[in-house]
């Protein structure tokens, strides 16, 4: 458990805190997570993807059920990741960062923005073109394509 | 996906937890029936896993890894199904196997260590067995009040007799006479060692007891010398540096 909670608690913590925007809260986000994998390991399925990026997933969900408040929506029994290449690497993890970033980067502010508050802010997609005065159809393309262009700058 | 082109914007947004009301409900009925659906979710929240790289950076606190080890060591987890076991779940078992590899290796080690003190003690012992037996062998030998016999053709009148075992390797020479005769005062019988070549060498000053039998075990001797025959001449009580003649007694090596 200490050598997964090494490898992954980087990636769970940092997810957490970018979302909750606490360190404290962060922190217990980080200790939730890690405790429910230990308590029940069969939560996680292997054969259907790999830990990291579960556990990033499982992460932000926890995080934006502590930011808004709420009870925890989603069973994560029931999340499965499908992502190949492992984050388990302090160099893989580091490459891979550098990739995320730069497709952000390259994403028109507009996209990216959208994506962000959905994925950070845990917003709906009505929330954001409130937020935003966009249309919620170019909200919901936003978001859906800037996931698509993420997935495919990791698939080449 | 491109099956499902209607649900694909809006799987999207289930994915990150932002799809609300009737569409997620219609979503969700979808997706119960539909795998390629399914499968399109579980990429999207592989991509969405990519959104959580973008903020790596900040490392937990220290204290934090205390704070979820103590957490662990005080909640015994639950067992998961062994259909569901996953490869970290054998993590205690594989330190378990380890460290029963380890009392295992230990303990064979103990046992061999034992297996060679009880090899040493039976070697100790048959060695001791044996002393005792060579002490058996030598006090019988010496012993002032043993019976000696010798035995001869019937109607034989007795002879003095004397028998030299030689051990050239290891210089080792046992004699046994009987039938002596006795000695003037002041003299002695002398045994000699007579080589291959070479002067006699002085074996051992003897005097029988009373029935005319005598021992000497293990006289000092040159090491290694080739004995071609024995031989007993009478010398002064001190004994001689050279035989002085007759020769009394004397026998040839086969």
């Amino acid at each position: 458990m200490a050598a997964l909670y090494d490898r992954y608690s980087a990636v769970v913590y940092s997810v957490a805190l970018r979302v909750l925007g606490d360190t404290g809260a962060a922190e217990d986000v980080l200790q939730e997570v890690f405790m429910q994998l230990w308590r029940n390991p069969g939560l996680f399925d292997s054969s259907r993807g790999s830990l990291g990026p579960w556990l990033a997933v499982i992460a932000r969900h926890r995080a934006i059920d502590g930011l808004r408040k709420r009870r925890p929506e989603t069973d994560i029994a029931d999340v499965v990741v499908s992502f190949e290449p492992d984050m388990a690497g302090d160099a893989e993890r580091a490459r891979a960062m550098e990739k995320v970033r730069g497709t952000l980067g390259s994403m028109p502010q507009a996209q990216r923005q959208a994506l962000e508050m959905a994925y950070f802010e845990g917003l709906s997609h009505s929330e954001i073109s409130e937020k935003t005065g966009e249309p919620l159809g170019t909200i919901k393309t936003r978001i859906r394509s800037g996931l698509l262009a993420l997935r495919k700058a990791f698939a080449t | 996906m491109s099956v499902h082109e209607q649900f694909a914007e809006d799987l999207a947004l289930y994915a990150l937890g932002a799809l609300q009301g009737e569409e997620r409900v219609s979503l969700e009925k979808h997706l119960e029936g539909c795998a390629g659906c399914r499968r399109e979710l579980d990429q999207l929240r592989g991509d969405m896993a990519l959104m959580a790289l973008s903020t790596a950076g900040p490392v937990p606190p220290r204290r934090a890894r205390q704070r979820l080890i103590e957490a662990v060591a005080r909640e015994p987890r639950r067992s998961a199904a062994p259909a569901e076991r996953r490869w970290w779940t054998l993590v205690p078992w594989v330190a378990a196997a380890a460290l029963a590899a380890g009392l295992v290796a230990l303990w064979l080690q103990n046992s061999d260590l034992q297996q060679r003190m009880a090899g040493l003690q039976d070697q100790s012992a048959q060695q001791l067995a044996e002393l005792q037996r060579a002490r058996e062998v030598v006090s019988t030998l010496t012993a002032t009040d043993a019976m000696r016999v010798t035995l001869v053709a019937a109607k034989t009148p007795p002879q003095p007799q004397g028998k030299a075992i030689y051990v050239r390797d290891r210089s080792s020479l046992i004699f046994l006479a009987s039938n002596l005769l006795p000695l003037p005062a002041q003299k002695a019988y002398e045994l000699w060692l007579i080589p291959t070549s070479g002067a006699p060498i002085p074996a051992g000053v003897f005097k029988p007891d009373a029935h005319g039998s005598a021992v000497v075990v293990n006289p000092p001797l040159p090491p290694g010398v080739q004995a071609k025959a024995f031989a007993i001449t009478v010398e002064p009580e001190a004994g001689s540096a050279a035989p002085t003649l007759p020769i009394v007694m004397v026998g040839a090596g086969e």
